[in-house]
């Protein structure tokens, strides 16, 4: 039995002696290196660019403006969430007469390395007149704000507007209202490998494109729409890649470009971008402002939960449409069941880099916003937070449960899972119980701790599909073709463990081939956590397909009933008997002898996301001198249906926490009002070391498994994220309840608590 | 950029010597990549906050983002490709990171091993916050770090194990220097 077992990934000794290849490693010969010009400018529009004294500089190969491009080029199209009315405020490739961003791309440079396209890039002068730039979403729905997309008429570039109930009537009759305005800051992915592409033309014209990932098929697509040139013409290869988390592999401005430069010039072209620019240049995620309003009743019911939300979409509309406000909105009531529900999604526009998803994408967002408003409740009742928790949870005997709001084309119906138990597991592993009474004494030693619950539901398995093609080769070794990609999460373990418990080999034996055009037929690829959901359920199939074939060849051989037989351990077993009766390989050779193929293509379809569901709880204790803040405890208990490899849904959890910890504390790309990025390296944005990632206890449970999927997997990738900044908020504000704090906006800063702490106690203990 | 620029550099890597002739300007990193095509050393920032492009040169943890080619002229310099002691073998340290799953995407790992590598020379029996205050200088956006942890304490407990078997008990073993013992 392979599925299940924490074994040890196929991918990482290649990787731990130097040998994976990123598409940086990767040189060709006459290889080139592009640099891109970007807009220094939040907003300006562009006079004129002088390229003349670049042009001379011996080792330029290529200089390419906005205007060097072809005029009937199409904007890069939405991918995920496509909305017609947002195809007027799409990005191109190069700005041509206004630049709304501040790294918006102006200028193309190919020279014979890197070093010479730097050198180039700074012989180009761009003339331009700056603009007001817009930096927030209220200034830019200030009716004297100038529109940034005129074609749409408004910086409201969309707005979104579910409901459930009639929530004025609902609100007017609750006895209790709180009205909170929460902020969600700017941070993304900030995966430690930059984005980088390397773009060839052999002699037949054949465009080949390292570095795509994530949805390679889909760039695919769009390249050959962008450029006009057959499919059958381009050929993307996956690489190894340095961190997903979101914003890597979508189709950006560089995606067009570099494949377009190679073409010009007919020789190779690579471009890796440098820290600075993925800061400036790649998916921003998450900035959102909360307007909420709650009515509840004394016992801390929740009746009516009211949320306009102003999404700061950025300059432009990317390949993720309006996923974030459609996923925030979808997933905002969690796991409550809550009468009345009214969401309002303004998807605003503003000069800052464009966003996207980022692990957990309207999830961490909405999920601090829900939980820390469910504690504002029972502080304002005096209530236990866990009680009113309870009060509000779906029971499981509501599933399949439905709030009415709809994401991504779907309506929302959590298929399964039982709240109540995950938070009672959750209350007793922290010692709920009795903490009041070590928070008491720790108070007594001066000491100030406080624990904070956050409880969230995920959404995961996003369909249409997924293919898998399995193929034994002539050496025995599992050829397993899959449309997903790897962005460094284990998808070639969790694959090869499906096809493994399948078709009884050592799962060493199989070899996972990923993201290449030529090989694999067809593939959606590797978001919103579908990963082992959807492309292990086409392995899974498309393995028992080949299981049958093989048993079948089998049968005929023996003269057995195949359904008498079986593969265990490599050899073709009767069932009934026990008897082992040949190894795979002989009926390998029978079968090629007999001009069976042995390969099968699976393609699963779902049309429904499964929804896995978990808490994560903190404990903190709060220095009084210097406002710090320190871990004691982090516990996270996630009902993931099935673990395929639980030391892999571990290690998601735990590198999804850090993230997480990274967004609730120490991350933020902050601009300032010229609409300058002012958070652009390493020193400003923090990204959490080992000092600040504290041991993580991970509970992996498996009480609810999908229905919706033969594995019974829910996916794990994305749970570990979105509950950390309400848990330790919520920890904050219990350890300082005493202290005139009010947690609503993230990143929580130090010289926020010592602020509340040097006004003193408010109320007195 | 004219070759009376080039510099001719002289230097040592995993073992192996080198002659090559650079521009001044040229990155440690660039060098150990584009020119040996070393390119197990890989670069997350290249202003030195990451850790991933860590090597060892002349018995120290550098940036090599931070250091030009020019400054490696006759040192020696191990990079990740030449930590296991031959190349069928792994190094306790890579053996841990396979087994305790310290590793994801792996692009961190290189600087992660070196960094490790060091530490692990310098402190025998590290505590689990030793180690993570050890391996503070290096990121790693995927893990969070727990599962490095481990592997850095199993691989600790690995090398005891067998300098253990070569030289017997810890406590009854003569005193070498460390520079001396062959791990």
């Amino acid at each position: 039995m392979t599925i299940g077992k924490s074994v040890k990934r196929i991918e990482d000794p290649r990787l731990l002696i130097g040998k994976g290849q990123y598409v940086g490693d990767i040189l060709l010969p006459d290889q080139c290196e592009a640099v891109i010009v970007r807009s220094p400018h939040a907003h300006a529009k562009i006079l004129r660019i002088d390229t003349e004294k670049a042009k001379q500089l011996p080792d330029v190969q290529l200089i390419l403006t906005g205007d060097d491009l072809p005029k009937d080029l199409e904007a890069i199209p939405m991918r995920l969430a496509p909305n017609e009315a947002l195809t007027m405020a799409l990005q191109y490739p190069l700005a041509k007469e206004k630049v709304l961003y501040a790294g918006e791309p102006v200028a193309l440079i190919v020279a014979s390395n890197r070093y010479m396209a730097e050198d180039a890039a700074e012989l180009i002068d761009v003339y331009y007149e700056p603009l007001d730039p817009i930096i927030d979403v209220h200034q830019a729905l200030h009716p004297d704000t100038e529109i940034l997309h005129p074609k749409i008429g408004s910086n409201d570039l969309f707005l979104l507007h579910s409901k459930k109930g009639d929530i004025d009537e609902l609100l007017k009759n609750s006895p209790y209202q709180l009205e909170e305005d929460l902020y969600v800051q700017r941070h993304s992915g900030i995966p430690l490998e930059t984005r980088g592409l390397l773009a060839f033309v052999d002699e037949n014209k054949r465009l080949t494109v390292y570095g795509p990932t994530k949805v390679v098929h889909f760039n695919h697509q769009i390249l050959s729409r962008l450029l006009k040139k057959d499919k059958k013409e381009i050929r993307f290869i996956e690489t190894d890649v340095g961190g997903g988390f979101g914003p890597r592999g979508e189709f950006y401005p560089e995606d067009y470009l570099i494949p377009y430069a190679a073409l010009k010039i007919g020789k190779p072209v690579k471009w890796i971008e440098d820290r600075l620019e993925h800061m400036k240049a790649t998916n921003h995620s998450r900035e959102q402002k909360h307007h909420v309003v709650v009515g509840f009743d004394e016992t801390g019911r929740i009746h009516a939960f009211k949320d306009e939300i102003y999404v700061d979409t950025g300059a432009y509309i990317r390949t993720h449409g309006i996923t974030v406000p459609v996923l925030t909105q979808g997933l905002l009531a969690g796991p409550y069941d809550i009468q009345g529900l009214d969401f309002k999604v303004h998807v605003v526009a503003t000069n800052k880099t464009p966003t996207g998803t980022y692990r957990g994408p309207g999830r961490f967002e909405g999920t601090f916003v829900r939980e820390r408003v469910i504690d504002l409740v029972a502080k304002k009742l005096n209530l236990d937070p866990t009680v009113v928790r309870e009060r509000n949870l779906i029971q499981p005997n509501q599933m399949p449960y439905t709030n009415g709001i709809s994401a991504l084309g779907q309506l929302v119906e959590y298929d399964s899972g039982d709240y109540p138990q995950i938070l009672a597991i959750a209350k007793e592993e922290m010692d709920w119980e009795n903490f009041h009474k070590r928070k008491a004494q720790a108070e007594q030693n001066g000491k100030f701790i406080g624990l904070g619950f956050a409880m969230f539901v995920e959404k995961s398995g996003l369909g249409p599909w997924e293919f898998c093609e399995v193929e034994f080769a002539g050496n025995g070794e599992l050829i397993c073709k899959t449309g997903l990609a790897d962005v460094g999460q284990g998808v070639e373990t969790a694959l090869a463990q499906i096809c493994s418990e399948q078709l009884g080999i050592p799962y060493s034996k199989v070899k996972v081939i990923h993201g290449d055009t030529d090989v694999v037929e067809k593939g959606n690829g590797s978001f919103a956590t579908r990963g082992t959901v959807v492309g292990g359920s086409a392995a899974y199939y498309a393995s028992a397909e080949l299981k049958k074939k093989i048993l079948q060849v089998a049968a005929d051989q023996y003269h057995l009933p195949s359904e008498d037989l079986d593969i265990k351990e490599e050899v073709i077993t009767q069932v009934t008997t026990g008897l082992k009766l040949c190894s795979i390989s002989s009926i390998l050779k029978v079968a090629k002898a007999q001009g069976i193929e042995l390969r099968e293509k699976y393609t699963f379809s779902i049309d429904h996301m499964s929804y896995p569901y978990g808490i994560h709880a903190a404990e903190v204790a709060v220095d009084l001198e210097t406002g710090k803040v320190k871990i004691e405890k982090y516990y996270i208990a996630y009902d993931v249906g099935k673990a395929i490899n639980p030391m892999l849904v571990k290690g998601q959890l735990v590198g999804g926490m850090a993230q997480g910890l990274g967004g609730a504390m120490y991350e933020e790309l902050r601009y300032d009002d010229n609409g300058q990025l002012i958070t652009g390296s390493f020193m400003d944005y923090l990204l959490p070391s080992s000092m600040e990632v504290p041991e993580i206890d991970i509970n992996i449970l498996e009480i609810s498994p999908s229905p919706l999927n033969p594995l019974g997997a829910k996916g794990a990738g994305e749970g570990g994220t979105v509950a950390v900044a309400p848990a330790i908020a919520n920890a904050i504000s219990h350890a300082l309840e005493k202290y005139p704090l009010h947690l609503t906006s993230l990143p929580i800063r130090p010289e926020q608590i010592r602020e509340a702490i040097k006004k003193g106690p408010s109320i007195r203990g | 950029m004219s070759q009376s620029n080039l510099r001719n550099i002289t230097f040592s890597v995993n073992g192996k010597g080198y002659n090559v002739q650079v521009e001044p300007r040229m990155l440690l990193s660039d060098v150990l990549r584009d020119e040996l095509r070393l390119t197990g050393t890989h670069v997350g920032c290249e202003h030195g906050i990451c850790g991933a492009c860590t090597v060892i040169m002349d018995g120290r943890p550098i940036r090599s983002c931070l250091a030009f080619g020019v400054q490696a002229d006759k040192a020696e310099i191990k990079t990740v490709e030449g930590l296991a002691e031959n190349s069928c073998d792994f190094h306790p340290l890579q053996q841990a990171f396979w087994e305790k799953h310290g590793l994801q995407c792996g692009f961190c790992t290189s600087g992660m091993l070196m960094t490790a590598y060091d530490f692990l020379e310098k402190n025998h029996n590290p505590t689990r916050e030793q180690i993570r205050e050890g391996i503070s200088g290096n990121l790693c956006r995927c893990t969070g770090y727990q599962n490095i942890v481990e592997a850095v304490e199993l691989a600790a407990e690995i090398i005891n194990k067998k300098k253990e078997s070569l030289e017997g008990p810890a406590d009854k073993r003569m005193v070498f220097p460390s520079a001396e013992v062959e791990v």
